[in-house]
């Protein structure tokens, strides 16, 4: 391995690991701001306490969210210094716009949030929970912004004179059509995931309630709290086939070898079938044999239409780039992008089922008592955030070997490979770091897991039954906070 | 004024930012323990007297550092790239530590257990006392150069990092936030801990000057302009006046500002030093990073310096009101009972 390839792995680990944890953190965030806004318009102390219990939670994941994104900000230089001197003037601006607009929103607003209970109005405290989930949703904006524009370059041309990409018009950089579906497809996931979430540890509580004779929490709490979880996720599901429907047709176009391997489709072909299964080491388009396909499916994904479309193939766009280019391997790593692609697509079905099921199970008033559903409920949990890590995977992967993958209608010279991109370390120094932050991402992952299992199992707590009402900070102390470290 | 140039000035205010907000948030950290193990009071109840203390502010704090590197990225990308890569591993000492302080603060408290609590509490002293450390060397650096080669690449040695000067940065940077930090400690706690403060600002007195002010004199001397002497004189100034308050034991409110003071003022004479090189080449000056060749295009920076025009005022007001909503001070005694969960179920 070369100090490429490390740093190849280092930034797929990484960025995975971080986002394993913030669809969590943007899904959840409007979820907890809704479930205290019932609380205060109605004064109902269920949804305080689901406010509260979902709170920590949140809270829980939102810290190892902040500290694993910092890595990221820092790595493009440490790890990408030359990718960095080339898109600097382009890539560094919706970062700083991140920094402005969200991070100090959510970063201040969560400490207001956090000990503010007892201390602002609640109108200005469900404003402070509010204005996080309008933070942490703006990031996820300003962040795909810029990875869209490795995707699909757009506002920029190339300056032969500093032999870098310079920016162009912004305006276009922030509406790039990518940008635009794939935030709404990275929003739709994360609430399907924060969905998923709150109706599967809620199923989970209210089938406990049974044996605990918790019959009020489960009427009051656990059961609104799986509905509105259901609600959201199935929502939220029919953006998801929408919006990633529409930026698939986009990446036929924009990026179609990436769809083309996506699909293992080698040679260009018209009205394909859509393959569902095939053996094979895909790597080497020779060795695969396509076991199970469906016709009609493929050519509707491309371009809404039955029939009469043809797609380009791996071999035929390998071609093309070598001519445009120059020699090189233009594929990406057809294994990983076929099979990513269909875990995204198949992990979509669990949190789906389990939510129709959740809707009929808890129809009329009933409150179902099947421990599989409760064991279900909680089963169904990881499968969003799996196809979260798939999808990323698939679309990163599927630039490959692009850092910036040339636009087809855009400046050709915008456009840089990985292994242009990559800092002049040793191979040594880059194994070393991701030596570290294996280790240390390892010890967090079990942490972060031990705490929401045990605030998960404990359920929502006495003491935040009663909701404390806000005092003036005119004592000189502090009243008691029940989020205070 | 050519935008290259005001971003060079709003780069030094973000990292101003920075350093006087996160400074007494590192000094916070690295003293919770000293002053949490002696005195009246239950030892844990004074060191989560001391957290509190940045409870609700030490996250948007940590985010003045996170816009400023970004605006880094934005507006002066050979910067960043030549900086970031150059000093590879002295970054990921820094990402270890202040990930280690992230997650002991916002966990410490989540299970109520005594060596769940001390886990916690190494992990916000490392946090707290490599990046104090780390940045100063980091900042020695900025100014000391590396060896850039014509390519603008960097192949740092271990002596580019430790020497005697830069060394002396981060003693300068550790010895002046820990100060910062019993002053603030000081300004927002009363009973026992309050008076302790006070007893490790004393403490730090003599360090504070000695190391802080022997960086200052050796940056002034080194790399100095000679408008920077007034930099550095407010700063000797308003250090001597903080210490003088901290031996008086009273108006902590004025040994607060002082210390903002020396902290802003520090930052000036770095940046004013440095200004118009921001990475100089130790192998040849035509090969150093400077303002003119390390910028981004005047587009790109004329739209980071609307967005920073209209925004950084509204960041500045609503963090501001932060601080006014937790005005209070924290004592021992008001200490609720921990709410976390036991270890294991009951």
């Amino acid at each position: 391995m070369d100090a490429l390839d490390v740093s190849r792995w280092q930034f797929g680990i990484t960025t995975v690991y971080h986002f394993i944890f913030v669809p969590l953190t943007i899904g959840l965030a409007p979820l907890i701001a809704v479930m205290q806004t019932v609380w205060v318009a109605t004064g109902n102390p269920a949804w305080y306490r689901l406010t509260k219990f979902f709170g920590k939670l949140f809270l829980i994941n939102f810290a190892i969210g902040v500290a694993t994104g910092i890595v990221q900000e820092f790595q493009f230089g440490m790890n990408w210094s030359e990718y960095s001197r080339f898109v600097g003037d382009i890539f560094g601006a919706p970062l700083a716009f991140e920094g402005l607009i969200a991070f100090f929103f959510e970063s201040t607003f969560i400490g207001l949030w956090i000990f503010g209970w007892s201390r602002l109005p609640r109108l200005v405290h469900l404003a402070c929970i509010w204005i996080v989930a309008f933070g942490v949703n703006a990031s996820a904006y300003f962040i795909i912004a810029a990875n869209s524009f490795m995707q699909h370059p757009v506002g920029a041309k190339f300056n032969p004179e500093s032999g870098r990409a310079e920016l162009i018009d912004f305006g276009a950089l922030l509406t790039n059509n990518t940008a635009i579906w794939a935030f709404l497809h990275a929003i739709t996931a994360s609430l399907l995931t924060a969905g998923a979430f709150v109706a599967g540890i809620s199923a989970w509580l209210m089938v406990r309630s049974h044996t605990r004779s918790e019959e009020a929490e489960a009427r009051t709490m656990y059961r609104p709290a799986t509905i509105l979880g259901s609600f959201v996720a199935l929502i939220a599901a029919v953006g998801l086939v929408a919006t990633g429907d529409i930026q698939g047709k986009l990446m036929f176009v924009q990026q179609p070898m990436k769809m083309a391997s996506a699909e293992s489709l080698c040679h260009t072909e018209t009205d394909p079938n859509f393959s569902i299964l095939t053996v094979g080491t895909h790597n080497n388009c020779d060795s695969i044999i396509r076991v199970l396909e469906v016709p009609y499916v493929l050519p509707f994904l491309a371009e809404s239409k039955f029939s009469g479309v043809t797609l380009q193939g791996v071999e035929d766009l390998q071609k093309q780039a070598e001519e445009k280019f120059g020699p090189g391997n233009y594929r990406p790593n057809l294994f990983v992008t076929y099979w990513a692609f269909r875990a995204m697509i198949g992990l979509l079905a669990v949190p789906v089922a389990f939510a129709l099921l959740s809707l009929w199970l808890t129809r009329r008033g009933r409150i179902p008592d099947q421990r599989w559903y409760g064991t279900l409920g909680i089963l169904t949990i990881p499968t969003p955030f799996l196809a979260s890590s798939a999808g990323w995977v698939f679309t990163e992967m599927g630039r490959q070997p692009w850092v910036v993958v040339p636009n087809p209608t855009g400046d050709q010279m915008v456009r840089m490979t990985v292994q242009d991109g990559v800092s002049n370390h040793a191979a040594g120094t880059v194994l070393f770091s991701l030596g570290v932050f294996a280790l240390l991402y390892g010890a967090l992952a079990v942490v972060w897991f031990y705490l929401m299992r045990r605030y998960v199992t404990e359920g929502p707590l006495e003491h935040d039954s009663e909701p404390a009402p806000p005092a003036p900070p005119d004592k000189d102390d502090v009243a008691p906070l029940s989020f205070a470290y | 004024m050519p935008l290259h140039e005001l971003w060079f000035y709003l780069i030094a205010v973000l990292f101003l930012g920075f350093l006087v907000l996160e400074g007494f948030d590192f000094g916070v950290g690295m003293l919770m323990a000293p002053l949490g193990s002696r005195g009246d009071g239950d030892p844990d109840d004074r060191r989560r007297a001391v957290l509190n203390t940045i409870g609700p502010v030490w996250d948007a704090n940590e985010v003045w550092l996170i816009t400023a590197g970004a605006a880094m990225f934005a507006a002066f990308p050979n910067w960043y790239a030549t900086l970031f890569s150059a000093l590879y591993l002295p970054l990921l000492a820094i990402l270890f530590g202040m990930i280690l302080r992230i997650v002991g603060i916002e966990w410490r408290g989540k299970i109520n257990d005594p060596h769940w609590r001390r886990w916690a509490d190494i992990g916000i002293a490392l946090g707290s006392w490599l990046p104090a450390i780390l940045w100063g060397v980091a900042f020695a650096i900025l100014l000391r150069g590396l060896p850039i080669d014509a390519d603008g690449q960097a192949q740092t040695s271990i002596g580019d990092v430790l020497s005697p000067y830069t060394l002396l940065g981060g003693l300068a940077t550790a010895s002046l936030f820990a100060f910062y930090g019993s002053v603030f400690i000081a300004l927002k706690t009363s009973g026992a801990i309050h008076e302790d403060a006070f007893r490790f600002g004393r403490l730090l007195s003599i360090p504070v000057i000695v190391l802080a002010g022997g960086f200052g004199l050796w940056t002034q001397l080194a790399y100095g302009k000679p408008w920077t002497w007034l930099a550095l004189g407010v700063a000797v100034v308003a250090l001597l006046a903080a210490v003088a308050l901290v031996w008086q034991k009273t108006r902590e409110g004025w040994a607060f500002a002082s210390t903002v003071v020396v902290v802003a003022a520090v930052a000036v004479l770095i940046f004013g030093s440095m200004y118009p090189n921001l990475l100089p080449s130790t192998l040849n000056p035509d090969w150093s990073v400077t303002v003119e060749n390390g910028s981004s295009t005047p587009y790109t920076l004329r739209i980071m310096t609307w967005a920073s025009l209209a925004l950084l005022p509204l960041v500045l007001t609503y963090q501001g009101w932060t601080y006014w909503v937790f005005r209070n001070r924290i004592s021992v005694d008001a200490i609720p009972a921990s709410i976390g969960l036991s270890r294991r179920p009951s």
